[in-house]
């Protein structure tokens, strides 16, 4: 790609933008498929991406059910872990004693393994529930979304909170015009770090026992039954989910940011 | 502290002021012993070296701080009362502009947290905009702007209620000397249109002189007033940059130099003994 007018304009910024990526995964496929159709690779190491692809449209009906069931294990892990990481945080912020009580409990929170859980979990809810998988994803969420949360509860300036002061402004004015909008930025970044968190956890519990049906529970049948291909189509599944969940949050960043900053006018 | 204060005529009355800050390393007095009076419309400068308290004396009137010893009265009031009826307005040395409001809503702060409609306070902010001449740039965000164009947003912001003080920390102690003297003059130009009384804290001897009717010199350990100057350039007299240049300017600027070199110039140093 040279720059052949010197400069470039903003539309054809956008194109490179979309284009490059795509350019350089449709190379790293072509590789990939060269490599195991022409040097010889095992189709038991590692299966051509189109033998992955058949194999995708062969099953798109059972990928899809098995992506909505993990979507809603994630997601509804996501919400819930979400809410209570925002309504934690902000207690904590307010109240010192608080944050000192659960600042412990957040970091053995967040060096619990899934391994290790997801088992104990399953057997707790019973083998036909999807709650424990839910508790595992809400889990990993609440994590990231509390501690960002607090950390942006906490980045008022205290010439901001005096100038506050100096207005009179009550604690709910304080709230709406100074401290909820220097938080946001820092809350929708631990919302996007937890929506991968999400579906990772909710994918990796499947492995666990529980109720058969989500994308990882048929990784590892697949794999455990040398479906090696259908195991990398349902791999490309959990991807394809994960980014999905990724943008929305994006998008619902780029959609606060926006009204933060036109809603002011 | 046995003189009674007329509401009217004085905007600002300290007497007997200590301030005793508990840090670590023990008890820091950071003033004492302040007596000090400003009257309504006039412009008081503090200046001192750094520690001397200037700054703390100026948050004690805003009720960003209370006092450890002695009484301070704002229009009669206690400090308190004059920040919940909003008797001042406030700039500090940072501008501290919302940085995801624009301009104008950011001009438009107090107003809107005072419950102002929205018609009235577009007008008032228009009206301020045009005053500290960003009218042109009322759709901008803090960001794109220069250091001096936010603190003229600053200002603007601290004369939104037409209050009848105005306390300013050092407001152009982060610019450069050029822009520096130019908000000067456009400060002075803007208070002597609002008639508010302003108590202004600065460490630069010829602003203090070109700005004020009166330099209070302070001086550190324990913060205190060593010396009051009286400028006598009456408020008739434009605040331009020939002023600058005349041998009047130089005599204040070297009279507060001395004070606060600890020259004896006046001989009653205390306000109001």
């Amino acid at each position: 790609m040279s720059v052949v007018d010197g400069v470039r304009s903003p539309r054809r910024d956008r194109t490179l933008r979309l284009v490059a990526p795509v350019a350089v995964g449709l190379l790293g496929l072509a590789v990939w498929q060269l490599l195991v159709g022409v040097v010889g690779v095992s189709a038991y190491l590692l299966p051509s991406p189109s033998e992955i692809a058949a194999e995708w449209t062969a099953n798109a009906g059972p990928i899809a059910e098995a992506a909505w069931i993990t979507g809603v294990n994630a997601v509804l892990g996501l919400l819930v872990g979400s809410a209570v990481g925002v309504a934690l945080a902000a207690v904590a912020a307010r109240l010192r004693w608080i944050d000192q009580m659960l600042a412990p409990v957040v970091a053995g929170l967040a060096v619990v393994p899934i391994v290790a859980l997801a088992p104990v979990l399953n057997s707790m809810f019973g083998a036909d529930s999807e709650i424990g998988r839910r508790t595992i994803a809400a889990i990993a969420s609440f994590v990231p979304v509390f501690l960002n949360t607090l950390r942006g509860l906490r980045q008022t300036t205290p010439l901001h909170r005096d100038l506050m002061r100096s207005y009179a402004a009550t604690g709910s004015q304080t709230l709406r015009t100074l401290t909820l909008p220097t938080a946001a930025p820092y809350v929708l970044t631990g919302l996007r770090v937890a929506s991968s968190l999400a579906v990772i956890s909710a994918l990796v519990a499947e492995y666990f026992g529980g109720p058969r049906g989500g994308l990882g529970a048929f990784i590892s049948t697949s794999a455990a039954t040398s479906a090696y291909a259908r195991a990398w189509a349902y791999v490309g599944a959990s991807i394809v989910l994960g980014l999905g969940l990724y943008l929305v949050t994006v998008a619902l960043e780029r959609l606060v940011t926006r009204l933060l900053t036109g809603g002011a006018r | 502290m046995s003189e009674t204060i007329n509401g009217d005529g004085v905007a600002v009355a300290a007497n007997g002021v200590g301030k005793t800050f508990d840090t670590r390393s023990g008890e820091v007095q950071a003033l004492t012993g302040v007596d000090l009076r400003v009257a309504a419309g006039e412009f008081v400068s503090l200046i001192g070296p750094s520690g001397c308290g200037k700054s703390t004396l100026m948050r004690l009137l805003a009720d960003l701080d209370s006092p450890s010893e002695g009484t301070i009265e704002v229009f009669g009031k206690t400090p308190a009362q004059a920040r919940r009826d909003q008797d001042y307005g406030i700039a500090f040395q940072q501008a501290g502009l919302l940085p995801w409001r624009t301009v104008a809503a950011n001009i438009g702060l107090p107003l809107e947290l005072h419950g102002t409609d929205r018609a009235a306070r577009a007008a008032r902010v228009a009206e301020l905009a045009e005053l500290v001449g960003l009218s042109d740039f009322a759709d901008r965000y803090p960001d794109q702007l220069s250091g001096g164009m936010q603190q003229r947003v600053a200002i603007a912001r601290s004369l939104a209620e037409q209050p009848r003080l105005l306390l300013m920390d050092e407001p152009f102690g982060a610019l450069d000397e050029m822009t520096r003297e130019r908000m000067q003059a456009e400060l002075s130009r803007i208070v002597g249109e609002s008639g508010a009384a302003v108590v202004f804290v600065t460490h630069s001897i010829p602003e203090a002189v070109f700005l004020s009717d009166r330099v209070v010199v302070m001086s550190p350990r324990p913060g205190r007033i060593t010396g009051v100057v009286d400028i006598g350039i009456g408020r008739d007299v434009p605040r331009d940059e020939s002023l600058r240049e005349t041998t009047a300017f130089f005599a204040k600027v070297t009279e507060v130099r001395e004070a606060l070199h600890g020259t004896p110039v006046t001989a009653s140093g205390r306000e109001g003994r």
